[in-house]
């Protein structure tokens, strides 16, 4: 069995989408928290066209790019799939992915900027929620079905990363009443032992994202 | 098994890079479908009742499933009709990289700019991208011609779609992008990929483009004056 090492960071949902599949899946791995303040020489050879994480290392062969990294698993390891076996559900499945990249931007705009930015950020994260709560969940337990999937992963950051940033900017977004599906998603989502047992602190979170929004705010 | 034209539809327009990437792989596996024009500027009933999340093209109707987003497209092309050639990789790590360059094509801006000094720059932004790309070749074709090896393969499809308007891009800004001293691979590469069955017609020849863009450019600084 060779050897899997993940690079992440502790409060990055990208780095958490992909240490969450390895949880699901059951896979081993070795995990190194990388500064990137200071980025370690190993993450810049492993990812040199972005130097970012996470980056997944299989028998020393690196990828790079969460979604990338989740289409990966299914390969090497089949069981609990995070992509459905119908070709119609996996184009669903990704294209809600996608939308999950793509849209989820929103949220960080909302999050770093003031006045009328963060107007038109809140409008649009309300908008792409919307979206979700109407058009993708149905009445499914999850994006995936029965179980957690790659769709799943891919909004992992509104189950517990949007909170932290309603918080901190005095926001409410994601209203049980407006939208109850997502709400309820949210709940089972973090129920889940992969998920509930490998979440970053809520109250370092807090910490975190606040003094790194003044840093924001502050540089020009 | 090849879908009749009455079951495979595809809704587009010719000059779009991402619905040229829907057609090479239709024609790569031989299907019939029914091209669905969409005018420019406007937005068919069809079009906004299958893709109302983005309203936009390409979207491959198969039956009365609709399927958005090229790249998506073409994926589910590959996993439908397994008796055609193979698209993605059959190996895993293979289609990392391959998902991997096409997410950097589709996120590169591989447009130049107007004025000297930020076209220099655009200029200098692409040129990076190519020299990148030219790497990838040999790490993905491994000394073959094209990215999937000896076949059109899915970062052939991600990245060849934009030759016509790459080349557009090269006579209407004067400048040259394919260079066969720095990117000798992904020059022959072009060429090869230009010409290969499933390609050729699909991609609208160089001068159409650079005619289209500057009716856009006309239509734009007419609207903007207005």
């Amino acid at each position: 069995m060779e050897e899997v090492k993940l690079l992440g960071t502790w409060s990055s949902p990208f780095s958490y989408r992909v240490l969450w599949a390895l949880e699901l899946k059951g896979i081993p791995y070795q995990y190194t928290e990388e500064d990137l303040y200071n980025k370690s020489p190993f993450l810049v050879k492993c990812n040199p066209v972005h130097k970012k994480i996470p980056v997944l290392v299989h028998g020393g062969k690196p990828i790079c790019e969460s979604m990338v990294i989740l289409e990966y698993l299914d390969g090497p390891w089949p069981h609990n799939p995070l992509l459905p076996s119908d070709p119609y559900e996996r184009a669903v499945a990704r294209f809600w992915a996608k939308f999950a990249d793509d849209k989820g931007t929103v949220i960080w705009t909302m999050f770093r900027s003031t006045g009328e930015e963060q107007k038109e950020a809140v409008k649009g994260s309300l908008e792409m929620l919307r979206t979700i709560e109407d058009l993708a969940l149905g009445d499914k337990k999850f994006f995936g079905g029965e179980r957690i999937g790659m769709v799943d992963l891919a909004f992992g950051a509104l189950a517990h990363w949007l909170g932290v940033f309603e918080e901190i900017v005095g926001i409410r977004l994601l209203e049980p009443e407006s939208f109850p599906r997502l709400h309820k998603w949210t709940k089972n989502f973090k129920e889940e032992p992969a998920i509930k047992e490998n979440l970053p602190d809520k109250d370092k979170m807090l910490s975190n994202f606040r003094c790194l929004r003044e840093k924001l705010l502050a540089s020009p | 098994m090849a879908g009749a034209s009455s079951d495979l539809k595809l809704l587009g327009a010719g000059p779009s890079p991402y619905v040229n990437r829907v057609q090479i792989a239709l024609n790569l596996k031989a299907i019939n479908y029914e091209f669905l024009e969409e005018k420019f500027g406007s937005k068919s009933e069809l079009l906004l009742k299958s893709n109302p999340v983005h309203k936009k093209i390409p979207v491959l109707i198969h039956g009365d499933k609709p399927i958005c987003e090229s790249l998506i497209i073409v994926q589910y092309i590959d996993e439908v009709w397994t008796s055609g050639p193979s698209i993605l990789p059959s190996d895993p790590y293979d289609r990392a990289l391959h998902r991997f360059w096409a997410a950097y094509i589709d996120d590169k801006d591989l447009r130049t700019a107007e004025g000297e000094k930020a076209k220099q720059l655009a200029v200098e932004r692409i040129a990076e991208g190519m020299a990148l790309l030219e790497d990838a070749l040999g790490k993905c074709g491994k000394g073959k011609p094209f990215f999937g090896g000896d076949n059109v393969g899915y970062l052939d499809i991600a990245f060849g779609s934009s030759l016509g308007w790459l080349r557009a891009t090269e006579k209407l800004a004067g400048v040259t992008l394919f260079n066969e001293a720095k990117t000798p691979g992904l020059v022959a590469w072009a060429d090869a990929f230009s010409s290969h069955e499933a390609v050729k017609g699909v991609i609208p020849e160089t001068d159409k483009l650079v005619e289209l863009a500057k009716m856009f450019k006309a239509r734009a600084q007419s609207q903007s004056a207005n």
